[in-house]
């Protein structure tokens, strides 16, 4: 009888390598956890896109906790993901975008057209910010606490129950 | 006719233009220029699942391919350029992945089911030379007397 149980165990290996193939099937490679998670906002120093004159750096974000969304003009999701943005503002949460591989017209013009649901935004037109955020596609979503310790990464297109469900019980987590 | 001529040479020469991804460097010596090969074939891009990022014209993966460049000539090790890409994008951009804690049992797999396998392999030749070896009862003995005495007189 135990011998008989022991031709089994190819079966069972096999088994249990299938569950795990197969449950690879349904994993999301872009759902990864940011490489800064838990670390400091990287440091940077740009010029915002209203001011090309004022320069600011990493420490724009201490203080309170900040929503840094990383988008672009020439990024078809960050205009779908626009009115969820503005939905946060209103909300009361804190915004800062970094306008990513744009240029300062186009920037704006967007801003112009879409609403403009951030206090400031940080200029990056070679993408160097991005860069150190581990950014390799707009759009992103970095929360801030007021530490400025990352604490929070969305890859992609915030829908509309992002808001309710996974960004607003964030923030209130690390206010 | 000329037309098509030009058309069929652009034809042509699409693939030999879509293959290179990537930009032309100049290198001060050879082992640069080969560092720069390893390092840009073993990077995975982040954007697109399964390239290196030798091998994608996405966006991203030519900036990395920039940064590899420019570390290789500020006299950086692979190492330390490797570091940096991870701290930035994480241990998925590595296609060998390193040998740390958590991947222990990525990399001791299998070895282990190798000496696993050698295990049981031993076991069971073991157990059939046991068993084959096994004391024989009375009558089987006298069968088998039988038999070789029948062998002998004959």
């Amino acid at each position: 009888m135990k011998r008989r149980l022991l031709l089994l165990l190819p079966l069972v290996g096999f088994l249990t390598l299938g569950g795990f193939l197969y449950q690879g099937l349904s994993i999301n490679p872009f759902e990864r956890e940011s490489a800064l998670m838990a670390r400091d906002f990287p440091a940077f120093e740009l010029t915002t896109l209203e001011d090309p004159e004022r320069v600011v750096d990493a420490s724009l974000l201490e203080g309170e906790v900040t929503l840094v969304n990383v988008w672009g003009e020439w990024c078809p999701t960050c205009k779908q993901e626009m009115p969820q943005l503005l939905d946060l503002a209103e909300r009361g949460v804190r915004l800062v975008g970094v306008d990513y591989k744009d240029t300062r017209e186009k920037g704006r013009e967007f801003l112009a057209e879409f609403g403009n649901p951030f206090e400031v935004n940080v200029f990056d037109p070679e993408g160097t910010l991005g860069f150190d955020l581990g950014v390799y596609g707009a759009p992103e979503t970095f929360l801030v606490d007021a530490d400025g310790i990352i604490r929070y990464h969305h890859t992609g297109y915030i829908k509309p129950e992002d808001v309710r469900d996974t960004i607003l019980p964030e923030v209130e987590k690390w206010r | 006719m000329a037309l098509i001529r030009l058309l069929l040479c652009a034809v042509l020469l699409l693939p030999a233009l879509a293959g290179a991804a990537g930009e032309v460097r100049e290198f001060d010596d050879p082992v640069t220029e080969q560092r720069y090969r390893d390092l840009t074939a073993t990077l995975r891009c982040p954007k697109c699942e399964n390239q290196a990022i030798d091998d994608s014209n996405s966006p991203i993966a030519g900036d990395m391919r920039d940064r590899v460049y420019a570390q290789l000539q500020d006299g950086r090790s692979d190492k330390e350029i490797l570091d940096f890409m991870v701290a930035r994008f994480g241990d998925y951009v590595l296609y060998n992945p390193r040998l740390e804690g958590r991947t222990l049992l990525l990399w001791g797999l299998p070895i282990g089911l190798v000496l696993v396998g050698l295990i049981v392999v031993v076991v069971l030749v073991r157990l059939h030379r046991h068993r084959s070896a096994r004391r024989l009862s009375d009558e089987e003995r006298a069968r088998l007397d039988d038999l070789i005495n029948r062998e002998r007189t004959e």
